[in-house]
């Protein structure tokens, strides 16, 4: 007598790649042994996978949200372990980062249902269930606009209805080049967001300036679809300190708020910017290497210094600035600058304006709510220079990072950038 | 200073067409009056559109499933007002209906929000914020497959995965053609389901008999990801027809489960569908046309006969049965054909077997949730390509309402008849 398969049903099957989503497996035989399984192949051929091992209730089902994962790549109540703990395939080379560059496209993840706690060799057994699952940083009406500026290399995300809207300036780090993903995902949520490539690896040698950052903000706040006094700056790493930079000094580009995500406000060289390589390449006694032979980077700018000269002087600061930072930051000294700042603004009695978010055991690329966390990955300095760099973090608590912080910078995004009852005036305004 | 405008989500914004979504408002003054509009263009280029009445709370906040709208084109909290209760916008064409035919790109819908408590004119006002929102028919990894079979002209549907599937036998009904969207979804619940055409459509005069649903039945059972013993018939309208004789009649058809929709079980197809057809015409002019010049069907099968040539004996039945009508319905007798089936399956001793459904206030047209309600709409009968005005029947909000609750009735009814039946064998066999 045949049988039908299992019923797996992933809702809802097109979702934002910040959506959580519900597994449910049904008609399995009851108290069934069964491992959930994601597979996903990235723009560069690499292969991601996670997985969980469930039993079937006597019903037999299995529900991703209500049931615990015994085993697997991540265990407990995770409704997206199957995402947040996907890594690469065994036998993928080394240093791997999930990055997506065309967000024009979604993500496909399969979702499958395999017999029995299987840890290994997904691909040559026969599933019992699968279902693809769409993850998108583009919500539909989203629209993907190239900057053309000679000044400014960028990209810009305009959500869709008439605005004004409240708008982003969205910088990475140093060696990303033009990374869209973010601020496509930003657009999805009501901001025109404007992403930048300042510092490619083909283009060490050019120096990055304050001038090319204010034009790119007057490019957002001239733009029709944007409310021009509700501009804020948003930077991971090397991000924060520009943005840090252009509220404490620029005299044209004044953000509305500032979001920093591990970043600090020590100075890396004399200069206002410096090209990155030139910086580490001085600084390479100060880095240390694990034994793992992964590169860590943070103590490059310890300790901090009380002499004001060393540091930006964020007792300038005007806007609100909301500061996240890992504990476990192996990169840059997060937890340390956001101390630093927060004693100097105290000082200062503009405090008020700095919250802070740590996260225990996060490391230093806390992203988008659950892309996989990355603990170490190859870091190339310039086209020929790479290293294998640590960023730190453990799985588990750094995707909980990610997942609060990314609600707590889009609540505050909220709170600052759009009139309300409750937001008080600027003092600037 | 400019102000911010504000902040219109809707939750998922691509989403199947059965799902529910949620919409928002934020960042609008306190106690503001809004009026919430969606739009969609159709393929045959119509505008159809739906609004709500909406004042923001202290917080100058809307939110749709939890705030009652207070006019427009529906009332009350709901969630899917601004979906089942669109309507051809003013000054289209009459009779039209909202059929998606391209199954592989989503329904496109604007949602939008307008300040005041509009009625009319929304393409010519600004919007304070819209929101696009994608609504499919076929979820990622389900297969469009093209029937090339030479006796059998349809569509088939296949779920993601490795199965095999239970399956579906889609008939829809006396409009003919070949519709693909019911089965596109089917395939989405997990389903593999075909869409059959078999009415002669367009001019093209063709007749099929049951052999023709016999071969359909069996090419379905014989696929390869199809579990043969899980195979079901579904019927809309003149489908019912077919799928009860088929159940009743044939003898190498034997569906697992059988759902019909606004059917009934006078006028069994034994042999050809034309002869039916030739059948129910003798009575047309039992067909009353009323003072809006609107097409009212049901009296071509009413009285209800007592000759039983003229009914499916549905006493023999075998299956479960879900039978679903509603109340409204003026283009078949649907409730006094529900009541003659349950008197024949008590008789006979298998009225266990049968699960009716009837909702007040529904017509005919019981389509997919959330798909606008059809009350009348331009028909050309296949056969003679005569133009008319059909009444379908029912009123728009316990229409929507019987679409809802009877489509969770119909997934729940097929997954428990053809998914289920625990085994007691080894697992190894999995």
């Amino acid at each position: 007598m045949s049988r039908t398969c299992p019923l797996l049903t992933v809702q809802p099957s097109r979702g934002l790649v910040d959506e959580k989503f519900v597994i449910t497996v049904k008609h399995l035989p009851p108290k069934q042994e069964v491992t959930l399984y994601s597979l996903h192949e990235c723009e560069n051929g690499n292969f991601w996978e996670a997985f969980g091992h469930y039993v079937s209730d006597p019903q037999g089902a299995v529900s991703g949200t209500d049931d615990a994962s015994v085993g697997g790549t991540y265990e407990g109540i995770e409704p997206m372990g199957l995402l947040w703990s996907m890594r690469p395939v065994p036998g993928s080379k080394p240093g791997l980062r999930l990055r997506k560059k065309n967000v024009q496209t979604p993500v496909v993840v399969q979702i499958f249902v395999y017999m029995g706690h299987l840890n290994q060799g997904f691909r040559e057994q026969v599933a019992l269930a699968c279902s693809p699952v769409e993850r998108w940083y583009m919500a539909p009406g989203v629209q993907r606009v190239d900057v053309t500026d000679p000044l400014v290399r960028g990209t810009l995300f305009l959500p869709p209805g008439p605005g004004p809207f409240p708008a982003i300036l969205d910088m990475w780090g140093i060696g990303g080049g033009l990374v869209e993903y973010r601020s496509a995902l930003l657009a999805s949520h009501g901001f025109v967001s404007m992403t930048l490539e300042y510092h490619s690896v083909k283009k060490v040698k050019a120096d990055i300036h304050l001038l090319h950052f204010e034009k790119a903000f007057r490019i957002l706040q001239e733009h029709p679809l944007v409310a021009s006094e509700c501009v804020a700056l948003l930077g991971l790493s090397y991000g924060c300190y520009i943005s840090l930079y252009m509220a404490v000094h620029s005299e044209v580009a004044k953000p509305r708020c500032c979001v920093c995500i591990n970043g600090s406000h020590v100075k890396s060289t004399k200069t206002a910017f410096a090209p990155a390589l030139e910086f580490f390449k001085q600084n390479m006694s100060k880095m240390h290497i694990d034994k793992e032979n992964c590169v860590i980077w943070k103590d490059i700018l310890l300790p901090i210094s009380s002499d004001l000269d060393t540091k930006l002087d964020v007792r300038k600061i005007k806007c609100p600035l909301l500061f996240v930072n890992g504990l476990d930051d192996q990169s840059l000294p997060a937890a340390e600058s956001a101390e630093d700042m927060h004693m100097m603004m105290e000082k200062a009695g503009n405090s008020h304006l700095l919250t802070v978010l740590s996260y225990p055991k996060t490391g230093h690329l806390i992203e988008p709510p659950y892309s996989p966390h990355c603990h170490a990955s190859i870091f190339f300095l310039d086209s020929s220079l790479y290293m294998m760099m640590l960023w730190g973090g453990q799985s588990k608590p750094h995707a909980d990072a990610q997942e609060q912080s990314w609600r707590k910078i889009l609540e505050f995004l909220q709170q600052h950038l759009y009139y309300g009852k409750d937001s008080a005036p600027l003092s600037r305004l | 200073m400019s102000r911010i405008r504000p902040l219109l989500t809707v939750q998922p914004c691509r989403g199947l067409v059965d799902e529910k979504f949620q919409i928002s408002v934020k960042y609008l003054p306190p106690k503001q009056e809004v009026t919430l509009h969606s739009l969609l263009q159709s393929e045959d280029n119509n505008y159809w559109e739906a609004f709500g009445y909406y004042v923001s709370d202290a917080k100058g906040a809307v939110k749709v499933a939890e705030d009652a709208s207070v006019g427009g084109t529906y009332e009350g909290i709901e969630a899917m007002g601004l979906l089942w209760s669109m309507r051809p916008e003013p000054g289209s064409k009459p009779g039209l209906r909202l059929r998606k035919e391209n199954v592989e790109s989503p329904v496109v819908v604007q949602i939008s929000v307008y300040k005041g408590h509009l009625s009319q004119g929304f393409r010519k006002q600004v919007a304070l914020a819209c929101s696009t929102v994608e609504r499919w028919y076929m979820a990622p990894g389900v297969q469009r497959v093209d029937v090339t079979d030479p006796e059998v002209r349809g569509t088939l549907f296949l779920p993601p995965g490795p199965g095999p599937f239970p399956a579906v036998l889609d008939i829809w009904g006396g409009s003919g053609g070949l519709v693909e969207y019911r089965s596109a979804l089917l395939a989405s619940h997990g389903f593999a389901s075909m869409t059959l055409e078999y009415m002669p459509y367009e001019g093209r005069k063709s007749d099929v008999n049951m052999a023709y649903f016999e071969k359909a039945f069996g090419f379905l059972q014989e696929h390869f990801l199809v579990d043969s013993k899980s195979v079901a018939l579904l019927g809309l309208s003149f489908g019912c027809n077919v799928c009860l004789s088929m159940a009743v009649y044939s003898e190498v058809v034997q569906p697992k489960c059988c759902v019909c929709i606004s059917g009934t079980h006078l006028y069994p197809v034994k042999s050809s569908t034309l002869s039916v057809l030739k059948e129910l015409e003798k009575q047309t002019h039992k067909i009353h046309v009323d003072e809006k010049n609107r097409t009212i069907m049901k009296g071509i099968l009413l009285p209800v006969p007592t000759d039983p040539n003229l009914k499916t004996e549905v006493g023999k039945i075998k299956c479960p049965l879900l039978f679903i009508i509603g109340l409204d319905d003026e283009n078949w007798p649907v409730a006094e054909s529900m009541e003659d089936m349950q008197k024949m399956m008590e008789e006979a001793g298998n009225s266990h077997l049968l699960t009716a459904l009837s909702y007040p206030g529904a017509g005919h047209l019981i389509e997919i949730p959330y798909t606008p309600h059809c009350r009348t709409s331009r028909y050309i009968s296949p056969q003679h390509g005569k133009k008319m005005t059909l009444l379908w029947g029912g009123r728009t909000k316990p229409h929507a309402d019987a679409q809802e609750h009877s489509w969770g009735e119909i997934i729940e009814f097929l997954q428990k008849h053809l998914y289920s039946g625990m085994d007691p064998e080894p697992l190894s066999r999995m």
